[in-house]
């Protein structure tokens, strides 16, 4: 983004934070290779909520995981403010459905790890800390290990290390799928709460459509073999949403239906 | 949080833990005492034999009150031998187990050392070292060394990679890694190595002093054993283990302090 703060920020919000452009990802298999991402292109604008859908195998991961510079595409390109991704960096924050925290640091210490690691001052990493572990409701846990944690906290201290680390782009691999579904409604509200506040740009991966409408503005569809994108919704309903209403049950069968029908037990369709 | 709950002993595991004890101590009474003849001496004759050794007072002899020295030269051994081990095996371990071109380099040549029984090494000890002191030490390092080694490399070697990719998606740069990830999720293998390390010194230090040292507490179960007295090695005996279980309950001290994080040791 240095090259080009010359320009000014015109320049800037013209252009889309992400940009995904004919994005193909092989990985060798034995001897053969296999694609696992066939030519996605995407475009996310900053400030959106964009979940991806689609059945297991289908590539989610992987082009999250490109996002997020731990993986680089085998041809086309990935943009971010219009420079190509060159591995991970802390303006891409990743929630990690297995957590990913640091055992031997306590919940403040982990969300203050980022700032530390930049080598911000003492206090300030203690004040950032302090700030998002209360912004994820776990001031009473600030000094807990991960292990003494329930997987619904463990993951808020997950989603308030990327917040402390001041990530611009959060992208999530199916952060609550480990979860009861108790816990997940919550965590949902509480990061569409958080995603309203911050004005975030969410990468939000999921296989379950109703959770996908819950939050997404927008609904990336991928199918498999090999993966790609099939189909790319908005979701216009006001949040926050009803599952029971009829609007929201429309989407799911739409949704449902561009995803082959598994649900439905239907033909998958050609798209 | 629900850790943390209670690090003591119940009633009932202190009474087992004595149990056996008492019930091997009877059995030794039982078939050792009260006979005209036998080549192992009741536990009676090992305490007074004890008591002697550490205060005197009872024979008088050249052994009297002499404990406290030959345990401080063991403890010397010991510690001094476990402290260069883990100089030596800490660092070198962490370099192979992070860094291949020093793995390919000395693992094949470690693994082909490590059976070796520290008892075979002796001979050469005594000629590359010299009878005494130094040999002792080297043999003690080495009883240590292994562990604290395996150990190590197991733990730098075993970091999650998920970890890795948390690290460096929050902004720490490669060299910071080894410190910030690295050192910290290995730590709990490190100190299994550093336990097992410091038992095996304790186990090796007999076999350590068989190098012709006159203090000792291997060097008088030697020595003892030589002229037939038998009570004075069984006491050597029984002090090694106090000594040994004293040492490891420390260090296990210090790991659930320092490892408080660790559902295996916190
Ligand atoms: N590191 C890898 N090596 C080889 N194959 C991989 C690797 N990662 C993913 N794949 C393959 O790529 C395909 C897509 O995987 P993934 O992106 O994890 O799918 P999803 O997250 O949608 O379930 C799968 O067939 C998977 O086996
Ligand atoms: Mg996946």
């Amino acid at each position: 983004m240095d090259d080009l703060s010359a320009v000014g920020t015109p320049v800037r919000t013209m252009l889309p934070i992400l940009d995904v452009r004919n994005v193909t990802k092989r990985f060798a298999f034995g001897n053969e290779s296999i694609a696992a991402l066939s030519d996605a292109t995407l475009r996310i604008e900053k400030g959106e909520f964009a979940c991806l859908i689609g059945p297991s195998g289908c590539g989610k991961s992987t082009l999250l995981r490109m996002v997020g510079g731990f993986e680089t595409p085998s041809e086309g390109a990935l943009l971010m403010w219009g420079k190509p991704v060159a591995g991970p960096g802390p303006d891409r924050g990743m929630v990690f459905q297995d957590y990913g925290l640091f055992p031997w640091l306590t919940v403040a210490q982990n969300v203050g790890f980022g700032p530390a690691a930049r080598g911000r001052p003492k206090a300030e990493v203690a004040a950032t800390a302090k700030r998002f572990v209360d912004t994820v409701g776990l001031t009473r846990f600030a000094d807990a290990y991960p292990h003494q944690l329930s997987g619904g906290m463990k993951q808020r201290v997950a989603i308030a290390r990327v917040l402390a680390n001041d990530a611009e782009v959060v992208l999530m691999d199916e952060p609550f799928g480990a979860l009861d579904a108790f816990t997940r409604e919550r965590l949902q509200a509480e990061l569409l709460e958080i995603w309203a506040r911050t004005k975030l740009t969410v990468i939000f991966v999921t296989h379950a459509i109703e959770e996908a409408i819950i939050l997404a503005d927008r609904v990336v569809v991928m199918s498999p073999g090999p993966g790609r994108i099939v189909a790319d919704e908005r979701i216009a309903l006001a949040r926050p949403r009803d599952p029971t209403s009829p609007e929201f049950n429309a989407l799911r069968r739409h949704l449902s239906a561009l995803l082959g029908g598994h649900h439905q037990w239907r033909q998958p369709r050609r798209w | 949080m629900s850790t943390l709950a209670g690090r003591g002993i119940s009633p009932r595991q202190a009474m087992l833990a004595v149990a056996a004890p008492v019930l091997g101590l009877v059995a030794w009474h039982l078939s050792t005492s009260g006979r005209a003849f036998s080549l192992i001496p009741p536990p009676w004759d090992v305490a007074v034999q004890w008591w002697d050794l550490a205060f005197g007072g009872v024979w008088d002899d050249l052994y009297s009150a002499t404990l406290l020295d030959h345990t401080l030269a063991s403890l010397g051994r010991v510690y001094g031998g476990f402290a260069l081990a883990a100089l030596v095996a800490l660092p070198l371990g962490m370099l192979i187990g992070r860094i291949a071109v020093v793995r390919d380099l000395l693992d094949p040549s470690l693994q082909i050392l490590r059976p070796i029984p520290v008892t075979a090494w002796l001979p050469l000890a005594m000629i590359v070292f010299g009878i005494g002191p130094r040999s002792a030490f080297f043999l003690v390092f080495l009883g240590a060394f292994y562990p604290i080694l395996l150990n190590t490399i197991f733990g730098v070697r075993s970091v999650e990679g998920r970890l890795f990719e948390a690290a460096a998606m929050l902004g720490v740069n490669r060299q910071a890694i080894f410190w910030k990830v690295v050192l910290p999720a290995s730590l709990p293998s490190i100190f299994t190595g550093l336990r097992l390390g410091l038992g095996f010194a304790w186990v090796v230090i007999v076999v350590g002093e068989m190098t012709g040292v006159q203090t000792g507490l291997g060097a008088i179960i030697m020595e003892a054993r030589q002229l037939s007295r038998t009570e004075i090695v069984i006491a050597g005996m029984v002090t090694i283990g106090l000594l040994g279980f004293v040492s490891d309950q420390l260090v296990q001290m210090l790991g659930r302090r320092l490892l408080r994080w660790s559902p295996q040791h916190g």
